[in-house]
């Protein structure tokens, strides 16, 4: 029987020691890692609580993130509550194993710290790797600092293990700007935690022998097309799960998340569209500018990045009042208008109020995202909501060096 | 907000000084933040820690700052880093030296207009004595309570005992001398 880990009401956390805490909470059956910049001291510290006592569960050693996952894929498919943690390459070398493991309906649970991709090898936070688990059919959430890391990481446990949902679950946080930076964190203590994860329930267990089943089987056009409609709608119909379990957890806990946040928006004339860290100073932005100039500023931030929140986008986007909306991304667009832009754009579309959308790209390879220069974009939103178009380019970048670099123009207005 | 900046060197315990700080500040019902610019440096490389103290959570997750007090923990990052980046009319200067204020003060230009608000003490020498080995992380603390008046010493000390509670007795009571140390000879 696992140890129980003594714990202050406040206690000062990183975003990785409270993502530990909440895995060791959630009493693991199996974590397979390989530990990777900036969420090494996840497993580390993971490792830790095994090596003293704290966790029944085991912890495997594998070779690389391509192992670690496939040993995740094992373990979960042999009935087993599973996580991990990883960030960027480690992220890129797992991609092949994380649509098997959508794929297989294996609610395991990774903590991705977020990080640049290479190359030019960069260690510090962006989006890349969460960018390019987009498409793999994993619910992603995105925690905006370390006390939603771990809040967060407690609920990823419910909504994947969810009979209705049935699907890993990635818990991003942003790397050293919230996996190594301590803040106040209130902690839940041990039973509480455990008693809202709860107990795993397994489906299809392969160590069920009474009851053969087979996993990862094969699948052409007879059948492939039809599975992976079903997973969308699992994914799609994991909405109301997720509202369910931020409910439960807000009467546990008082804290609340929506799949959506949105900041100061009921008259909001311009708004930014953000993630992670980054909210939080876009907050901070838009109350100052409110109190400085009286410009009527707004944020919202897609808590859950997929399902992506379609309906929410829209609901917070439809606001009479709203003229101008920047989307921010944090990941390099290769060639493309950032993902969260087109994604929010087409949501915008389908409002009344259709506000003018622009992208900008920022932060990439950790580039600090400073309060000034919110500030200094919400202001150049307000700029184009009293010309009734957009004045700059709709693609722009944000705190780059040199030559100043936009892509395309409006043909409104 | 209180916002404390650190020139430290990787492995001087600048880190670890900013976590023990923010863990003191937040058994007292304050909001604190606590974090490093580091990432892949090596041992010996300069670099910054850095705290954000208030009685509202906090929410600016940027990393410059603009500091009202500067921490200087290895003697010679005072005349090879920017210490004075981002200054501001009150910024507070505590510098870790062997040197009197008036030595150290004239030998760099920086300074020279801030001779009121730069205070030294040689949590060198004093780590050296007391804990018996160059890390001067705590004892800078207790410069730091004397200059600030955060805390009154006692409860300070009573609290980083709490933070310490993992190392050996010795560890601890060596770290306590080395912060009344410094907390008394701060100039």
């Amino acid at each position: 029987m696992a140890k129980e880990f003594e714990l202050n009401e406040v206690e000062v956390w990183d975003g990785n020691y409270a993502a530990s805490q909440a895995l060791r909470q959630a009493q693991i059956d199996v974590v397979a890692a390989y530990p990777i910049t900036p969420s090494t001291p996840i497993v580390e510290s993971y490792g830790a609580y095994v090596a003293n006592g704290y966790v029944d569960g085991e912890y495997v050693m594998v070779e690389s993130e391509h192992g670690a996952m496939s040993g995740c894929v094992g373990a979960a498919a042999a009935g087993g509550r599973v996580a991990t943690a990883t960030s960027s390459q480690g992220f890129a070398l797992m991609a092949e194993v994380l649509y098997q493991a959508s794929g297989m309906r294996l609610p395991i649970v990774l903590t991705v710290v977020n990080r640049a991709l290479a190359s030019p090898l960069n260690v510090r936070g962006d989006h890349s790797d969460m960018y390019l688990g987009r498409d793999s059919g994993w619910v992603q959430i995105d925690a905006f600092n370390a006390q939603e890391a771990y809040d967060l990481t407690l609920c990823s446990f419910r909504i994947g293990e969810h009979l209705d949902v049935r699907l890993p679950v990635m818990m991003h946080q942003d790397g050293f700007t919230t996996s190594h930076k301590a803040q106040n964190v209130y902690p839940l203590k041990d039973d509480v935690a455990y008693k809202f994860v709860g107990d795993y329930v397994p489906v299809d267990d392969m160590l069920d022998f009474s009851r053969p089943v087979t996993h990862g089987a094969q699948t052409e056009e007879d059948w492939h097309y039809e599975h992976k409609a079903k997973q969308h709608k699992a994914l799609m119909d994991s909405r109301t799960v997720i509202d369910e379990v931020f409910a439960e957890f807000k009467e546990l806990t008082g804290r609340e998340y929506k799949r959506v946040e949105s900041y100061m928006m009921e008259d909001a004339e311009v708004a930014l569209v953000l993630l992670g860290s980054s909210v939080e100073t876009a907050v901070l932005a838009a109350k100052q500018l409110r109190e400085e100039e009286g410009l009527k500023v707004g944020v919202v931030a897609p808590r859950c990045f997929r399902p992506f929140p379609y309906d929410l986008v829209r609901d917070a986007l439809d606001v009479p009042s709203l003229k101008a909306v920047c989307c921010l991304d944090k990941s390099a667009p290769g060639g493309a208008m950032g993902a969260l832009f087109n994604e929010v754009s087409a949501a915008a579309y389908s409002t009344k109020a259709r506000p003018i959308m622009t992208n900008y790209i920022y932060g990439l390879g950790g580039r600090d995202f400073a309060v000034d220069e919110a500030k200094r974009i919400m202001k150049e939103q307000k700029a184009h909501a009293d010309a009734g178009h957009i004045t700059t380019d709709i693609q722009q970048f944000s705190g780059l060096r040199g030559p100043k670099l936009g892509f395309f123009q409006t043909r409104r207005g | 907000m209180t916002e404390i900046r650190w020139h430290s060197r990787a492995g001087q315990g600048a880190v670890t000084g900013a976590k023990g700080l923010g863990s003191v500040v937040a058994t007292t019902g304050k909001q604190v933040q606590a974090y490093a610019l580091y990432g892949s440096a090596k041992r010996g490389a300069a670099m910054n820690a850095y705290n954000r103290i208030d009685d509202e959570p906090i929410t600016n997750q940027e990393t410059k700052m603009f500091p009202d007090y500067v921490f200087v923990i290895d003697p010679a990052l005072a005349f090879t880093d920017d210490i004075t980046k981002n200054d501001k009319p009150d910024t507070q200067y505590i510098i870790t030296t062997h040197l009197s204020k008036e030595d150290l003060i004239s030998q760099i230009p920086a300074l020279q207009d801030k001779a009121d608000r730069t205070f030294v003490v040689d949590c060198m020498q004093i780590s050296l004595d007391t804990i018996g080995r160059a890390m001067p992380n705590t004892p800078i603390l207790g410069a730091f309570m004397k200059i600030s008046k955060m805390y009154e010493l006692d409860f300070f000390l009573d609290s980083m005992k709490k933070v310490l509670s993992k190392f050996p007795q010795k560890i601890i009571d060596a770290n306590m001398e080395a912060i009344t140390r410094a907390y008394n000879e701060v100039k």
